[in-house]
């Protein structure tokens, strides 16, 4: 049924912290490993080794130039479904194959039912569902709903794939609708904030922003034997330049 | 968004069949045409191909069209399901209607009240489609209030064009049916133009800043992609070949689409009716290859939100 549940018992998502993903693309890989055996299986590739390589992937990682000057910075931006509360892709879709889970408000859709008209990416203004052109119906984050409640996983394991794969601890799992869960605590701490929350699609996904960049002293200029010489520079002042570089730091 | 045939020729084909399956009930209904059986017959036969084709087209691009049937369900949220159910419920009444017709039964009240039925289903499965995107917040350029009366003035005018071609070709043709055609033109040209100036001058809201949340650090610009050929986004939304050449399509598809069919149905008025059947055909002629260009437009001029992670400064 596309209709919305009123509530939802818990609030499972992510809160992602973009002030420490270095763009590894860690979690991307291990969600599509993971997706392409599990819920929504196949996730599909066209023409993979040729010279329009595509495919369905659920979790993909942007890099940004934000700023410029000494202000400048990239930022790494992993972008999946935000599990939304209020969700138009889950109200357009014609079939009842796209529907909110009442016990936890994982958004789903039924690959048994859906028609793959791909009306519910139009409804996206996250581009969070892809068209699998091979299985003809639309994927999208499960919020690894065959891993967060499998008995037989290792308890460690129970949480999405691209959590358990970052290695930086960029990414969090957790019940954003308990007020004092981790994930709850972090967004409160940290400024967690919604993407374009003005479109009133109230995502559950948080993200964290980039701390201030911090001002760095600096270096001073870094005296060498060789200087003030004729300008040649043996191999060993060339190590002992490079050595005293690198601890000066 | 990327302009994908089978919905610009289910829109267009399917709009002017419903235009010209409750023009020519209206018509029947207020005795304006003769309740000749085989008029009838041909009138029904094209008004019904047409539906059927564009919505026998239109499951072209579904992943998997032997569910289409599924679609009936979800009426009470779905835009598309409620069109779905429109065009099929639409059947029922005016499918007895045209029968009626062809049988003669044209007197009895279940005839006259099955006929406003149809009409009114007619308008409502026309003005579902349009509010298939009308309903959309992620496309400005579609979540406006001209963009579902369009698509029921569109579906009347080109619904006109046929009734009066049919008219033409059965001898039956008299001034009402060019200026019926005349008129729906006309007004789905304004309201069509009042389009193109509200979307023009309306400001875009949504920026990559806010997409992403990072406009407080400065201008947000896209770096590296995450994939490097285009993915399913990208193709289905992120169409914008249509953009460069706007000005130049939106000027043929008035003029082929509105003004030279409505030149060409004062034409006949003005002259008496010298080359009626000529200035009649023209006019569909014109108006199909206009309306598949504004179709084709409304499609590839229109930004989706998404686009803002993938390059786009504003939305």
């Amino acid at each position: 049924m596309t209709s919305l549940p009123r509530k939802t018992d818990k609030k499972l998502g992510l809160v992602i912290d973009l002030d420490i993903c270095v763009g590894c693309q860690a979690c991307v890989t291990s969600c599509k490993e993971w997706n392409t055996g599990g819920y929504s299986a196949p996730l599909t590739d066209q023409d993979p080794y040729g010279a329009d390589p595509h495919g369905a992937w659920l979790n993909r990682v942007h890099g940004y130039e934000v700023g410029s000057g000494e202000e400048g910075r990239t930022v790494h931006f992993p972008r999946s479904c935000l599990h939304c509360e209020t969700p138009d892709c889950v109200t357009v879709c014609p079939t009842g194959a796209s529907y909110k889970r009442e016990e936890d408000g994982i958004v789903l859709v039924n690959p048994d039912t859906c028609i793959g008209c791909k009306l519910c990416s139009w409804a996206c203004p996250y581009g969070a569902r892809e068209y699998d052109y091979d299985d003809g119906v639309m994927k999208k984050c499960t919020l690894c709903v065959d891993r967060i409640y499998n008995d037989n996983l290792e308890p460690r394991d129970r949480i999405p794939a691209c959590v358990r794969a970052c290695p930086t601890g960029a990414r969090h799992y957790g019940d954003l609708g308990d007020p004092e869960s981790d994930v709850s605590q972090l967004v409160r701490d940290r400024g967690g904030y919604d993407l374009l929350p003005e479109m009133g699609y109230r995502p559950v996904n948080k993200y964290l922003p980039p701390r201030e960049a911090q001002s760095v002293p600096a270096e001073a200029p870094v005296e060498t034997q060789s200087s003030g010489k004729s300008g040649k520079t043996s191999a060993a002042d060339r190590f002992f330049t490079w050595a005293d570089q690198v601890l000066s730091r | 968004m990327h302009p994908a045939y089978s919905v610009i020729l289910f829109t267009t084909a399917s709009g002017a069949g419903y235009g010209l399956l409750s023009l020519l009930s209206l018509a029947g209904l207020l005795n304006l045409v003769p309740l000749d059986p085989w008029l009838g017959f041909v009138g029904f036969f094209v008004a019904f191909a047409l539906i059927t084709g564009g919505l026998l087209s239109s499951t072209f691009h579904l992943g998997h069209p032997e569910r289409a049937w599924r679609a009936f369900s979800q009426w009470r949220t779905s835009w598309l399901s409620r069109e779905g159910v429109a065009a099929v419920a639409t059947y029922a009444p005016t499918g007895l209607f045209a029968l009626g017709w062809f049988l003669g039964w044209t007197e009895h009240w279940i005839w006259i009240f099955l006929g406003w039925v149809g009409i009114g289903c007619s308008v409502v499965t026309v003005y579902c489609t349009g509010m298939i995107y009308a309903s959309l917040k992620t496309v400005r350029q579609w979540y406006m209030p001209q963009v579902a009366p369009l698509y029921v003035l569109i579906a009347a005018a080109t619904g006109a064009l046929l009734l009066n071609l049919l008219l033409v070709v059965f001898g039956e043709a008299s001034a009402w049916s060019f200026w019926t055609a005349i008129c729906l033109l006309a007004l789905a040209m304004l309201t069509k133009l009042a389009y193109w100036i509200a979307a023009d001058a309306e400001s875009k809201t949504h920026t990559a800043g806010r997409a992403t949340g990072l406009g407080r650090f400065g201008d947000v610009r896209a770096f590296e992609p995450p994939h490097s050929t285009p993915n399913f986004v990208m193709r289905e939304m992120g169409y914008r070949v249509g953009r460069k050449h706007a000005r130049t399509l939106r000027t043929l598809s008035l003029v082929l689409g509105f003004a030279i069919p409505i030149v060409a149905m004062a034409m006949p008025l003005l002259t008496s009716g010298v080359g009626t059947g000529l200035w009649s055909t023209l006019a569909a002629i014109s108006a199909a290859a206009g309306i598949l260009m504004e179709r084709w437009l409304f499609f590839a001029e229109a930004q989706h939100v998404v686009t803002l992670f993938y390059g786009e400064q504003e939305a």
